[in-house]
């Protein structure tokens, strides 16, 4: 039976939650991703959810907190965005090497200053070597579809890491959209029962954790680490083909839109992906061989099934909506990287910081070759 | 039964805190750690943030703890512990944990980690209620970096940041009451406490767990590298602190003070002239400083017998 | 131990237990003296044993029997709080 409702983003995430039914929730409020913890709370409030909320003091500690409910064996959940993320950021690095499988929504939103509380990337960014998986949605659907799969993944034995969920501040948090929602019972049974190797209210079995390890460890147990990260990509792809087959859709590290016989792509992240479907839309009736890579997964980097989905193409660009200052922009470096030693022309874009519009016309020059480095920027053009 | 046998007996042949740590000889920290473990009769799970007792004994692939032990990062063991008492309470809702399963969470943190840098997190774990015990190690210095001042350093102590010399006396703030901002939290039980005052110290952590919310105690303890004496003098430079009431011994249940030991009322000297970190209170221009506080040690002293409304039980 | 050391072998995220872990001989730490006792003045008091920032004092039940040279670093503590000077710090 097929729920579709009239919902946010944000409202969606919420939704997801209360199915998932986390045993401990940290909240700390910062924009756009409140009316996530908003929504929940009040499910919890009217007893649709059963758990248990920490109204902590600021984000760095609803991760703190976040941790040590997951070691003790709760199964636990978060939001945050920007500044938000930012003071958390050295907390996440520490959950990632404790192996706390957390999941956490992260409403996209750009990086003070100045202070900006609109969409893009940066925030996202800010982490991305801290070691958690970080999986981007399209649109409220999607946002509510991997935060249903999020558990499924952070809690596999073979990853036992952060998952973040990324939906665009405001774009999708706050713009509503039909969402399928499954049955309640199909999510219980989909994400199943929580469970942690090294519980820390296990007395009879203590363990310490969190450990001070010198250079002689130092670099084993980060490449450990570092190879579950790799071996997420693997369970992602199955926990999506399991999700796919309770719902009808499908979300694996990345989807090819159009991509068939295309020779000039694009490759974006995020609700941009829409806008850039919608125009490949119109330039395939006007018999342009274009496409979309939409990627999914940031964290883990798929780089050789991108490298793979572009192949027919002689032409690549890359939507940035975050940037490095005195390098390379983030998602064109990881392209450039992944496409070494092929022929693609490789052009990389920085778009949309701080919540500034991408339209149909920008994704058109895009595609023709003829947009600024910096789309839309008011000023002289500069390289990126 | 001896309080300290008791102690013993509750550790069920196995020490909470063993040997094979790399805290200093004579360090302060471990009788406060054990004295706090032993006396809870319930299991227990240490949280304990980053500082001397952290590094010490968890170098990996060691480890000093046959508790169940977490270490997150400097600031937010008061979160963490946060954490890991919601995960119980879900748990026990959901009828997911042993019936008889009353694990205690006890935080360990040094000044630094209480005073300074863990205020935020501890405030607000004291203010949403959590049902746990906090334990500030308090050596009066970040000493595990080697003996920074912190936010709990006397005035006039010297440290490697605040440091005696020509143009300056140590220390020029007072150092903070963080047992008063604990007990501005209204949180059930408060108190300030000593390493050597072990009896004193083992009730409190009776009566702290016995609450049904937030503990917070304050516990004095020595370092003799950072407060410069040898180590086998701990008990009588802790006590000289206690006697001359530069650390009152004193709890707060629900909001009422009551002292828990009245001292001699020593002057001060004899706390000042036990550690190389006050040696140059002793040189002739910083008289005025001993006097001071002195004046200070009195002012605080008579503020707290005022605050005491029992007589000594 | 050497088997542990490569990346693959380590526990998860480094979770270390007590029963397995090596320990550190800091009984390496002292400098010339060791705590003797004098079995005939002491009175099972057990102070030392809370004292001892080393966890270096044995006990059988709750008997004093000894210090644990394998870990004691020393520190002369246990001698200046015995109440019967039991506890002396000789030359090793």
């Amino acid at each position: 039976m097929n729920d579709v409702r009239l919902l946010t983003g944000g409202e969606a995430v919420a939704h997801a939650m209360r199915q998932v039914d986390p045993d401990v929730v940290p909240v700390y409020p910062i924009t756009p991703q409140t009316p996530i913890i908003q929504t929940f709370a009040k499910f919890v409030a009217d007893g649709r959810a059963h758990t248990e909320i920490v109204n902590v003091e600021s984000e760095h500690s609803a991760m703190s907190a976040a941790i040590g409910a997951a070691l003790a064996g709760g199964r636990t959940m978060t939001a945050t965005s920007s500044q938000g993320l930012a003071l958390m950021a050295e907390i996440v690095y520490i959950a990632a090497s404790m192996r706390a499988p957390i999941v956490m929504a992260l409403g996209n939103r750009a990086l003070s200053g100045p202070i900006n509380i609109h969409c893009d990337h940066s925030d996202s960014m800010l982490i991305r070597d801290s070691g958690v998986v970080q999986l981007f949605a399209e649109n409220a659907q999607e946002a509510y579809d991997l935060m249903v799969m999020a558990p499924r993944i952070a809690e596999d034995a073979r990853v036992l890491l952060p998952v973040l969920v990324c939906l665009d501040g405001f774009t999708i948090t706050h713009s509503a959209e039909p969402v399928s929602l499954l049955p309640d019972d199909d999510v219980a049974r989909f994400v199943g029962p929580y469970h942690v190797p090294n519980d820390v209210l296990d007395t009879t079995r203590p363990t310490t954790q969190g450990p001070f390890a010198m250079p002689d460890y130092y670099f084993e147990l980060r490449r450990q680490q570092a190879a579950a990260l790799e071996a997420a990509l693997d369970v992602l792809e199955e926990v999506a083909s399991d999700f796919g087959q309770q719902s009808g859709r499908r979300h694996g590290a990345l989807e090819s839109y159009k991509l068939d016989g295309a020779t000039r792509a694009i490759v974006a992240l995020g609700s941009t992906a829409g806008t850039v479907k919608d125009v490949v839309d119109e330039l395939r009736d006007e018999h342009e061989p274009v496409g979309l890579l939409k990627l999914v997964s940031f964290r883990p980097f798929p780089g050789r099934a991108v490298a793979a989905a572009l192949a027919s193409c002689a032409r690549v660009a890359v939507l940035d909506r975050a940037d490095s200052p005195g390098g390379t922009p983030p998602l064109h470096a990881e392209l450039a990287a992944a496409l070494y030693g092929g022929d693609v022309e490789l052009a990389g874009h920085v778009y949309g910081l701080g919540g500034r519009d991408l339209h149909p016309p920008d994704v058109r020059e895009v595609f023709a070759g003829t947009a600024a480095p910096h789309i839309g920027l008011r000023g002289e053009r500069c390289l990126v | 039964m001896s309080r300290l046998k008791t102690i013993v007996r509750n550790q069920h042949g196995v020490q909470p805190l063993r040997g094979g740590h790399s805290l200093c000889q004579g360090c302060g920290i471990p009788m406060v750690v054990r004295t706090v473990l032993s006396t809870i009769r319930q299991p227990v799970v240490v949280v304990n943030a980053t500082g001397c007792l952290e590094v010490a004994t968890t170098r990996y692939p060691t480890t000093a703890w046959n508790v169940p032990w977490l270490h997150v990062a400097f600031e937010n063991a008061a979160a963490v512990a946060s954490g890991v008492v919601s995960a119980q309470r879900a748990l026990r809702r959901r009828h997911a944990l042993p019936a008889d399963e009353d694990v205690t969470v006890v935080v360990f943190a040094g000044d630094g980690g209480t005073y300074d840098i863990g205020l935020q997190a501890l405030s607000g774990a004291l203010e949403r209620g959590h049902r746990f015990l906090f334990v500030c190690y308090d050596n009066e210095a970040y000493m595990n970096t080697g003996v920074q001042r912190s936010g709990a350093t006397p005035f006039g102590a010297s440290t490697t940041t605040s440091p005696a010399g020509l143009e300056s006396f140590g220390k020029a703030q007072r150092r903070k009451d963080m047992t008063a901002v604990a007990v501005a939290h209204h949180v059930p039980y408060v108190a300030q406490a000593a390493a050597t005052h072990w009896h004193d110290l083992s009730v409190k952590v009776e009566r702290a767990v016995a609450v049904d919310g937030p503990a917070f105690l304050n516990v004095l303890t020595d370092c003799p590298v950072g407060w410069g004496h040898e180590p086998q003098f701990s008990r009588h430079i802790i006590d000289a602190a206690v006697e001359t009431c530069f650390w009152p011994l004193y709890e707060v249940v629900d909001g009422r003070y009551r002292l828990t030991y009245l001292p001699r009322r020593t002057r001060v000297e004899e706390w000042l002239g036990s550690q190389q970190r006050f040696a140059h209170l002793f040189r002739p221009e910083n008289a005025g400083l001993v006097r001071l506080i002195q004046e200070q040690i009195d002012a605080d002293w008579a503020a707290l017998r005022a605050r005491c409304d029992e007589e000594l039980a | 131990m050497d088997e542990l050391s490569t990346w693959e072998k380590l526990p998860v995220a480094g979770v270390v237990r007590p029963a397995d872990a090596p320990r550190s001989l800091t009984g390496g730490w002292r400098t010339g003296e060791k705590p003797t006792a004098d079995l005939s003045l002491c009175v099972n008091c057990l102070l030392c044993w809370l004292y001892c920032p080393d966890s270096a004092v044995t006990l059988a039940g709750e008997a004093f029997t000894g210090f644990d040279l394998d870990y004691c670093k020393g520190c002369g503590i246990c001698a200046d709080v015995c109440p019967v000077d039991a506890i002396a710090m000789v030359s090793e």
